[in-house]
């Protein structure tokens, strides 16, 4: 969807709904329901969370049944940034290049731990987490994670989306198996 | 097999071969560096030896544990003979350069002859160990950093060099480490649309009651 | 830094187009892995070419001087990140060289046959990766369906799918689950299948074919110069494979052939890769067959294997053994060594270096691809822009390895 048409129609319609106040909610709504499934991705691969993004996008798990299939390899045509992979301090810039290129509205997701903190690459080349450059919406921990918990993630910014919710998420368990059984 | 080209290299070098070991298995031959070069192509053209097949290159750094500081580390292999050896020289940061004082200490550099006049693939070995300790090889075509970036100060396989010291190229965000929700707020798929204030209550799909994890 | 962006003032708005400066990568989708190509061209052909790699150093040598010798495993997972336990295995056969150890042959057949597996996912990945590059995207949905299968293995045996850390200095973190065997002879015929099923898919592809015969061609006295090995220098036609010339583990009791190619070429490279798919599956069936059900997976030595969980927490000897090897590490002899294995981009060299300590004094990893990927350019040179994606492809440049 192009930023520029889906910020003009906001405008006027927050100039017409102003006495109601009710048209803008909704269309808004709208708005966000599509962008939440339509997520054009630009995927940031470097490192071995590679190899599950390729698990994620290949039958088994196959992320196009959730509106998320389409890659772009142009940052001008995407709204999904996926971090997939560490980021060194050299790719650093390249990141923040792409990112800037994105028209909004953009998201960014952290795959895998090493986008998200560095992981234990906590040495002189790594950036200790993507969010010290570009802001993050959704983290997805683990070594690589798991295509379930990536999918979660991806859920997980759906509804972000839906709510207008910027603040940033990280997946994690639904529930602790161990005080579930504590409780039992 | 191949202490025959240990002892091809002694009788061909004599006092430049200034040791020789094979610990588990591995002939290594420790040479003059002022003669790296020569060495290294009788290695590649004695027909005894004929090591056509670059390996490794890289150095090793014994700061403050032996003298000379650095020790560049070469394995090649024949592919005819089918055997192996280690070449090493030890060389030190070269006081030529008047280089001693400490803001220099940082990047000032061993010398060494560089190889790729005999094997070409030690063309990136070489650039690599330029990068990641500070030697410089006199006659390598391209001598600059192949992993970090031209900015970056310092050479960080050195023992001197902290681990955790960064050099960033981008600025960091202002408000990098913002706060993430508590982890007792449940993230994740809303059932049915509800906001975080009315999570606890909820049950999932599962039928369990959703224990906070940052409850009791 | 090298600019992101050529920067222009308003009268150069006129691109220089002979010589005309173009940079692929590191973020390009045609090249996996993040490497960055300056190339100068001239109409579509290469005038000169700058491979720049280095996006993906993670200081793998550095870290490895901080923990214990057993700390290093994760790191090594990481390497090549496409075939985890053939690194594994190679670090822990790197340090059980310098302890002069040798572990049992259950433990030796069971690294074979999860080595090979390992193997046979890499090839998969390369193979699938560099045909999807070439618009052609159902055999790579099929290789990787073929690679899900083996994950599931490993999976079961391991307890992970990419990473494992599953090595161990004189054996393997646990022994293999009753149903391995079963596991891998009912999978691997589905995932040859999926392989013959991908092939014909693109053998007959006049534009695949085109885009792989005589493209990217290495001759065999360079490819040897520059220390090229594994599938990259066998294409050219040098029969050298660490596993046959110089057999480590029980690798020379196994039967089994070393594709080798004529030409160097990026169709030597495919077929030789998908060759190598076969011959593992054999290697995998003979260890199968020589692996024995029963008896001890790990070397009989307290000072370098863990005891079991519950004499730890029973027993005041497991206790200390157990604190022992956790918080000062194994116990390596001073000195210096060299072990080199066939991982699944070619030789993958320790250079290991101890000072007696629990930890390492310097772990240098001789990365494999680190060597082919700097024939890149000379492969590239003269040829055309699209040229590179193949070539590039067919050379399998694995990031976290070729980067350290």
């Amino acid at each position: 969807m192009s930023s520029s048409i889906s910020a003009a129609a906001t405008t006027t319609l927050v100039l017409e709904g102003s006495e109601q106040g009710f048209a803008t909610t909704r269309f808004e709504d709208v708005l966000n329901w599509a962008r939440k499934y339509s997520l054009f991705q630009y995927p940031f691969v470097t490192a071995c969370c590679a190899m599950e993004f390729m698990a994620l996008a290949s039958p088994r798990f196959d992320m196009a049944r959730f509106g998320a299939e389409a890659p772009r390899f142009s940052p001008r045509q995407s709204d999904l940034l996926w971090v997939v992979g560490t980021i060194s301090q050299r790719q650093a810039p390249v990141l923040k290049t792409v990112y800037d290129q994105m028209a909004d509205p953009k998201y960014v997701l952290a795959f895998g731990t090493c986008a998200s903190s560095g992981g234990f690459y906590d040495n002189y080349t790594t950036l200790a987490g993507i969010d010290k450059i570009v802001p993050v919406d959704v983290y997805v921990p683990g070594c690589p994670p798991r295509p379930e918990s990536v999918i979660d993630g991806l859920l997980m910014l759906q509804d972000k989306i839906a709510r207008g919710d910027r603040t940033a998420g990280v997946v994690k368990p639904r529930f602790d198996p161990v005080q579930l059984r504590r409780k039992a | 097999m191949s202490t025959k080209v240990l002892a091809r290299l002694e009788q061909a070098f004599g006092a430049s071969i200034l040791e020789t070991h094979d610990q588990f298995g591995d002939d290594t031959a420790v040479v003059d560096p002022s003669r790296w070069l020569e060495i290294a192509r009788f290695l590649r053209d004695d027909e005894a030896c004929s090591m056509d097949h670059f390996i490794d290159l890289t150095a090793v750094d014994y700061l403050g544990r032996a003298e000379p500081r650095f020790e560049v580390v070469l394995h090649v292999r024949s592919i005819e003979k089918l055997h192996r050896v280690r070449l090493k020289a030890r060389i030190d940061v070269s006081a030529s350069d008047d280089a001693a004082d400490d803001a220099n200490a940082e990047t000032a550099l061993a010398r060494i002859d560089s190889l790729v006049s005999v094997w070409p693939g030690a063309n990136w070995f070489e650039r690599e160990c330029f990068d990641m300790f500070g030697v410089a090889f006199s006659g390598h075509p391209d001598l600059r950093r192949i992993l970090m970036y031209g900015e970056f100060v310092g050479h960080p396989l050195r023992k001197d060099y902290d681990a955790s010291k960064t050099q960033p190229l981008v600025e960091y965000r202002a408000a990098a480490n913002e706060k993430l929700p508590p982890f007792d707020q449940h993230e994740g798929m809303s059932f049915g649309r509800q906001t975080h204030a009315q999570r606890p209550a909820a049950r999932n799909l599962l039928g369990f009651e959703t224990p906070g994890l940052g409850e009791d | 830094m090298e600019p992101l962006d050529v920067e222009l003032s308003e009268g150069e708005l006129e691109l220089p187009n002979d010589p005309m400066q173009v940079l692929m990568g590191p973020a390009h989708p045609a090249m996996h892995g993040t490497v960055r190509v300056v190339l100068e061209l001239s109409g579509e052909s290469i005038r000169k070419a700058d491979v720049q790699i280095g996006y993906l150093h993670r200081g793998f040598e550095k870290m490895c001087e901080r923990g214990t010798w057993t700390q290093c495993f994760p790191y090594v997972d990481r390497l090549n990140y496409a075939s985890p336990l053939l690194n594994n295995v190679g670090f822990a056969l790197a340090v059980e060289k310098m302890l002069g150890v040798t572990v049992p042959e259950r433990c030796q057949h069971y690294r074979v046959a999860l080595g090979e597996l390992a193997r046979i996912c890499d090839h998969f990945v390369c193979s699938g990766a560099m045909a999807m590059e070439l618009g052609a995207f159902t055999p790579f949905l099929y290789f990787v369906k073929a690679r899900e299968l083996i994950w599931d293995i490993f999976e079961e045996e391991t307890g992970a799918r990419v990473t494992h850390s599953f090595g161990r200095v004189g054996g393997m973190a646990s022994p293999p689950t009753p149903a391995f065997k079963e596991m891998v002879r009912s999978s691997l015929p589905a995932a040859l299948a999926l392989l013959a099923d991908g092939e014909k898919l693109l053998m007959k592809n006049r534009i695949f074919l085109d885009r792989l015969e005589n493209v990217g061609v290495m001759s065999k006295e360079t490819a040897v110069s520059l220390g090229w090995t594994g599938v990259v220098l066998r294409s050219t036609g040098v029969p050298y494979d660490v596993r046959k010339v110089h057999p480590y583990m029980t690798y020379d009791r196994y039967d089994f052939e070393v594709p080798v190619g004529t030409r160097g070429d990026n169709y030597d490279r495919f077929m030789c890769r998908a060759e190598e798919i076969r011959q593992s599956v054999r290697i995998i069936e003979q260890a199968l067959a020589m692996m024995p059900d029963e008896g001890p997976m790990n070397v009989d030595d307290p000072r370098i294997v863990l005891p079991q969980k519950d004499e730890v927490y029973s027993t005041i000897e497991g206790t200390i053994q157990h604190f022992k090897i956790v918080m000062e590490g194994i116990k390596i002899p001073a000195g210096e060594c060299y072990s080199y294995t066939e991982a699944g981009n070619g030789e993958l060299g320790f250079y290991i270096v101890s000072d007696g300590s629990g930890t390492p004094y310097r772990v240098r990893i001789r990365p494999p691809c680190f060597a082919s990927t700097q024939g890149l350019e000379r492969m590239i040179v003269g040829a055309m822009v699209p040229d590179i994606v193949p070539t590039f492809g067919s050379i399998n440049m694995i990031g976290g390895e070729c980067d350290h």
